[in-house]
């Protein structure tokens, strides 16, 4: 082996690729994991009125160091039908949302992969477009087409179909048109990867087999990209978990979802501990996905290598 | 270089059924104003290994893909076995093809990949199982079966390729490039292995390359290629021995041009600007005198000494400029007074049979047979 010269303060000096790497998990450590422990230290703690709203984990009483874990706040979630009825009310909105992501962005995703290269950069560019733009103003942009007087109603009474305008504003009908319109390009992204890479010479051994295109689509051509089906349906179906804006800005008083019963108990009810503690289950719940993803990703690299 | 290869198994002439078992007549394709295949008609008969030859972009992989049903002709007729196949989709047709980069579908096993086509057919559970496993013994597969094709070897790959367009036993199998995707040091024993499987099962093959060795290895009869039509269609031999086209002779092999004309109409006399003597060959009788004419001699067919003959044609002296040692054979090339290069391609036995080496710029003389020419058409 050769012997280390470098000088003995030089090898601290960290490399080009250690502060590549650890520039992003320092982000994350600072800005996600940190704020992360500090919501799951709240949601063991009691509540309390004043600032903060909530006691201390570690107390210090006549010389006695206590720490004190309340899993009160767990067991209020877990039991309270308010809380069961929202999480299954979002984890229902998602799912419906990625289905009907699924069924407008595959296609989608395929079509502009099998066209030719000027043309598909070119749709690839109108599908990111919405991007230029903030959420928040498209998702408000939605108001102007979906209320009674909008424009999506005063065009179709326009046309006759319907004789008066169509309830859609502040119903859930509205929400789903928000997400499914807000995550989309989320979807069509990964698809669009997998797809523009395949090997069409697959379909055409396919069809000199005999296979129909339809038998050689479902075959062939949805097996090929299922990594981008799980990759794009799990960054539509996540966020759309705990989604808060587009429920409160397009949804109706009905529109039962977990994000916005975390925002009425931190900022209305003054529960902390109870939101944090909703934040921990939902977490939990979110992670179970992902963690089925990682897994699949991780066998599908070590299939290929 | 090309060895004629007299190993080759010639498959008895009786095998061979059916001369028009495949009709391939008149048939053009243009893409936009590129005409990739132009009027080419052939046929193919039963139990026929027919080889396109080709450099790339002569449109014999278009006329593979458009037997396959992957390309619509833009005119002409396709026909196999009495059935025009014109309006036929890819899936319907009787004809599998082994793709250049094998197409393996990577998410299903060997098995699964050979067991697809009969699957498509609605062929019982017990057939396919059968089948298949009979099909992965043809290629010596069967211990593979439950393998990802990713973790095959290319040559491995190939067999199961193979096996996968042998398994619904077509009227008609296409090879696209089969050599292409494997090492050159595997490729010639892999040439004479697909030879024996495709004489074992007995099946009619069309095969597209660009590489002359496969072709001579493998094909009954050649059909060489070039933009888009067809220069020449013969056994190995023939093309070989004799080609009728420059294009042809120079494909095939390499081989020395002498451009001259017929000095009488009645001799063997063609007289050749380049030498100092006539060169003297056997001609078709209905050139007229004075009838411009390229004569092609294979490098092999020429002699080198180092002592003048006493031929009164079919020799010339010349200067040894290059010199390459090949092994089994050596190439010379050999500079004329005129300033003409001709290549000799002496063998390894003839080489070692002379009292010393040719070395550089040696005055040499090189003679050759009254058959051993060529006349090419213009």
């Amino acid at each position: 082996m050769k012997p280390n010269l470098t000088p003995l303060f030089l090898r601290w000096v960290p490399s080009g690729r250690t502060v590549a790497i650890a520039a992003p998990f320092l982000f994350l450590l600072l800005f996600f994991m940190i704020p992360f422990v500090v919501v799951m230290q709240i949601s063991v703690v009691d509540s309390r009125l004043g600032v903060p709203p909530y006691t201390d984990l570690l107390e210090w009483t006549d010389g006695v160091l206590s720490l004190k874990f309340n899993f009160a706040h767990y067991v209020t979630v877990l039991t309270d039908s308010l809380y069961f009825d929202a999480y299954v009310g979002s984890l229902e909105v998602a799912l419906i949302t990625t289905v009907i992501c699924l069924l407008i962005g595959y296609p989608a995703a395929y079509f502009i992969a099998r066209s030719n290269p000027a043309t598909r950069n070119i749709l690839m560019m109108a599908v990111m477009l919405p991007f230029w733009t903030s959420y928040l103003v498209r998702v408000y942009a939605w108001i102007g087409i979906l209320k009674d007087q909008g424009l999506l109603n005063n065009f179709l009474l326009w046309l006759h179909v319907i004789d008066e305008p169509l309830r859609l504003f502040h119903t859930n009908t509205a929400v789903y048109i928000g997400m499914v319109y807000s995550y989309l390009p989320y979807l069509i992204l990964p698809l669009y990867a997998h797809l523009v890479r395949m090997d069409y010479t697959l379909l055409e051994a396919a069809h000199d087999l005999g296979a129909r295109p339809w038998k050689a689509f479902v075959t062939i051509t949805i097996p090929m990209s299922m990594r981008g089906i799980i990759a794009g349906s799990l960054l539509v179906f996540i966020p759309s978990v705990g989604e808060y804006v587009i429920p409160e800005i397009l949804g109706g008083a009905d529109t039962l979802m977990v994000g916005r019963l975390m925002w009425e108990d931190f900022f209305n009810n003054m529960d902390w501990p109870v939101a944090s503690a909703a934040t921990g289950i939902m977490v939990i719940l979110l992670l179970f996905p992902i963690a089925v993803f990682q897994h699949m990703q991780a066998k599908s690299l070590e299939e290929q290598s | 270089m090309i060895n004629v290869t007299p190993s080759k198994i010639q498959k008895p002439a009786s095998l061979k059924g059916d001369p028009n078992f495949i009709q391939i007549i008149d048939v053009v394709k243009k893409f936009g104003s590129a005409t990739a295949v132009d009027h080419v008609s052939l046929n193919v008969a039963k139990n026929e290994v027919f080889a396109l030859l080709g450099s790339s972009g002569c449109g014999k992989s278009t006329l593979l893909r458009m037997m396959a049903g992957l390309e619509t002709p833009t005119s002409g007729r396709i026909v196999i076995d009495g059935v025009d196949l014109a309006s036929m989709p890819a899936y319907h047709r009787p004809v599998n093809m082994m793709f250049q980069s094998y197409a393996l579908f990577p998410h299903m096993s060997v098995e699964a990949n050979v067991a697809y086509g009969l699957k498509q057919e609605k062929t019982p559970k017990q057939e396919i199982k059968e089948r298949v496993h009979a099909a992965l013994e043809l290629v010596q597969m069967q211990d593979y079966a439950k393998r990802a094709p990713h973790q095959l070897s290319g040559g491995q790959q190939q067999r199961v390729a193979l096996a996968r367009s042998l398994v619904k036993r077509p009227k008609l199998l296409l090879l696209d490039e089969p050599m292409s995707a494997l090492d050159k040091k595997i490729r010639q024993k892999t040439q004479f292995e697909l030879g024996n499987i495709l004489y074992k099962v007995g099946v009619t093959c069309m095969m597209v390359t660009h590489d002359q060795e496969e072709a001579m290895t493998m094909a009954d009869r050649i059909a060489v290629m070039s933009a888009g039509k067809i220069a020449q269609i013969g056994t190995p031999n023939d093309v070989y021995e004799f080609p009728n086209s420059r294009f042809s002779a120079e494909f095939i092999g390499s081989t020395n041009m002498f451009e001259g004309r017929l000095a009488d109409d009645d001799s063997d006399l063609v007289l050749c600007d380049y030498l100092d003597l006539p060169l003297q060959t056997r001609h078709p009788n209905n050139l007229p005198k004075d009838a411009p004419l390229t004569l092609s001699i294979r490098p092999e067919r020429i002699r080198l000494h180092f002592e003048k003959t006493d031929a009164e044609s079919n020799c010339t002296a010349g200067v040894l400029e290059q010199i390459a040692y090949m092994g089994s054979y050596s190439l010379f090339y050999v500079r004329c007074p005129s300033g003409k290069m001709i290549e000799v391609n002496v063998s390894r036995q003839v080489l070692g049979q002379m009292e010393r080496l040719p070395n550089y710029d040696d005055q040499v003389w090189l003679s050759w047979d009254l058959d051993s020419g060529v006349v090419l058409a213009k």
